[in-house]
């Protein structure tokens, strides 16, 4: 038996641009994409500021959502559809992008 | 007629690492500086009279840690007493190689004189950060494992977290730092004066300007056994080049054995406020209250709201009258936030850290307490926070 090419797929994560963002920005950025989302739907944050690698994973701790990776962007080509863009720029800066899925 | 126009009293609740001078510390410091103003190491009345009031600061502050009086060293700094005390060890035992073990959640100064020290052996590598639970606390079966293993010349764990609380097993890893043969460098410098020390390190550092003394000066605990190596070029004062402020020393010396004679009163008090601190704030929606609620240091808290800016909070409550620390990035110039609160995965923004003097009252503590859910919503409401 075998299931759609639609079916198949893994959600495309969403992705919330926060590059250039001071703290605490990228997790209201991430939090306000996340709110109108349904469990299980997969979201990613790009952010600069060194402070978001730890407050996302702690938001999402305490909120129940499971952080799926963090890893360093190595092209920061868009590839996903955008929940937000601040059309930032990053300053050079390292991009870090946080996959989190959402809890129920 | 009430006068309006008077400010509220100031409340300063960052007492940690810089708290108010002790009111006898002063008193001693004014008789130190009339008696012991003349260089100690002279050889005339006047200097004999400073090295009593130095010899005195020795022998009361190595009495109140559990140290020997020739153990006992006088350095400018707190700093300066850690960056020298890691710095010589890792040279003096670079025969058993270049290791150093540490709790992620170690002082600056603990952290930057180790990776300099690595650094200087030419093996960057060599430096071993041992991770912390949710609370703070070191995970001690990694850190015993982790001085055990071949090539390490020291460990370093403090005795409490100055920024959240917790206490660490202190104990447990010098039982296994010893069993290895390798020094453990205790960093007191946020309890002496305010809990009970553990009875068991190689060096132990303290800071006076943590319990009431003057800053400027600095104290490190050597014990004999202890094989090290200066860093820096000779002098008469082997560990702290130039000496020390002798009415500072005394001043410290002074102050510690005050606070200490009161002690377990003020640690009934300051524990039983920050226990309402921590009921109080954890009612605040959206808040970490961190660290452990029980095995702690009297007198410290610390929390982290989501969605609140900390510089925006800090500022907030200073307008109020109140004077708190903060680990968070945006409270810094340098972007990084509290590695503390990093290394324990627990929100770093919308930090407060609070530490309380003998001198706050219950009452302080009550309009802080009141002030402080205004003052969060406030914040939250400039960054457009509603619903998330």
């Amino acid at each position: 038996m075998s299931t759609g090419p639609t079916a198949a797929q893994p959600p495309v994560p969403l992705l919330v641009d926060a590059r250039g963002l001071r703290c605490p920005l990228p997790v209201i950025r991430l939090a306000a994409a996340a709110r109108d989302r349904d469990p299980g739907d997969v979201l990613t944050v790009w952010s600069t500021d060194p402070a978001a690698r730890h407050d996302v994973p702690a938001w999402a701790r305490m909120r129940g959502h499971t952080v799926v990776e963090s890893t360093v962007v190595e092209s920061t080509v868009v590839e996903a559809p955008l929940a937000e863009s601040t059309v930032s720029q990053a300053d050079g800066a390292t991009t870090w992008a946080i996959t989190v899925r959402l809890g129920g | 007629m009430t006068d309006t126009t008077t400010p509220p009293r100031r409340v300063y609740l960052d007492n940690g690492g810089r708290a108010a001078l002790h009111p006898l510390a002063r008193t001693a410091f004014d008789q130190a500086m009339d008696e012991g103003w003349a260089d100690p190491r002279r050889l005339y009345a006047e200097a004999r009279r400073a090295a009593r009031l130095l010899d005195g600061a020795r022998e009361a502050i190595a009495a109140a840690i559990g140290a020997r009086t020739e153990e006992v060293r006088l350095a400018p700094s707190h700093v300066a007493a850690l960056h020298a005390a890691v710095g010589a060890v890792a040279l003096g035992r670079r025969r058993a190689g270049s290791g150093i073990v540490v709790s992620a959640v170690e002082r600056a100064a603990v952290l930057h004189a180790a990776e300099l020290a690595v650094a200087s052996a030419g093996d960057p590598d060599a430096l071993v950060k041992v991770p912390v639970d949710l609370l703070g606390r070191v995970d001690e079966a990694a850190m015993a494992e982790a001085v055990a293993r071949p090539g390490v010349a020291l460990a370093a764990l403090q005795a409490a977290n100055g920024e959240v609380g917790t206490v660490q097993p202190v104990g447990a890893v010098h039982a296994a730092a010893r069993g290895a043969g390798v020094p453990l460098l205790v960093d007191a410098g946020a309890v002496v004066g305010h809990a009970e020390l553990p009875g068991s390190w190689d060096l132990l550092a303290a800071d006076p300007a943590d319990w009431g003394g003057p800053a400027g000066v600095g104290v490190l605990a050597v014990r004999n056994r202890v094989r090290w190596r200066r860093t820096w070029p000779e002098d008469a004062e082997p560990w702290f080049p130039g000496g020390v402020s002798v009415p500072a020393a005394f001043a410290a010396a002074v102050a510690l054995e005050s606070v200490l004679a009161d002690r377990a009163a003020q640690d009934a008090r300051r524990r039983a406020a920050i226990d309402k601190v921590r009921a109080v704030v954890g009612q605040v929606p959206d808040v970490e209250v961190v660290g452990d609620p029980d095995d702690r240091l009297p007198h410290v808290v610390t929390f982290s709201f989501l969605f609140v800016d900390g510089e925006a909070l800090v500022t907030e409550l200073d307008r109020a009258g109140f004077a708190v620390g903060s680990g968070s990035a945006c409270t810094s110039s340098t972007l990084e936030p509290s590695h503390v609160l990093a290394a324990m995965g627990v929100l770093t923004h919308g930090n407060v850290r609070i530490a309380l003097d003998r001198s706050t009252t219950e009452e302080d503590v009550d309009r802080f307490l009141a002030v402080l859910p205004d003052a969060v919503a406030r914040v939250r409401a400039s960054l457009g926070v509603s619903g998330l």
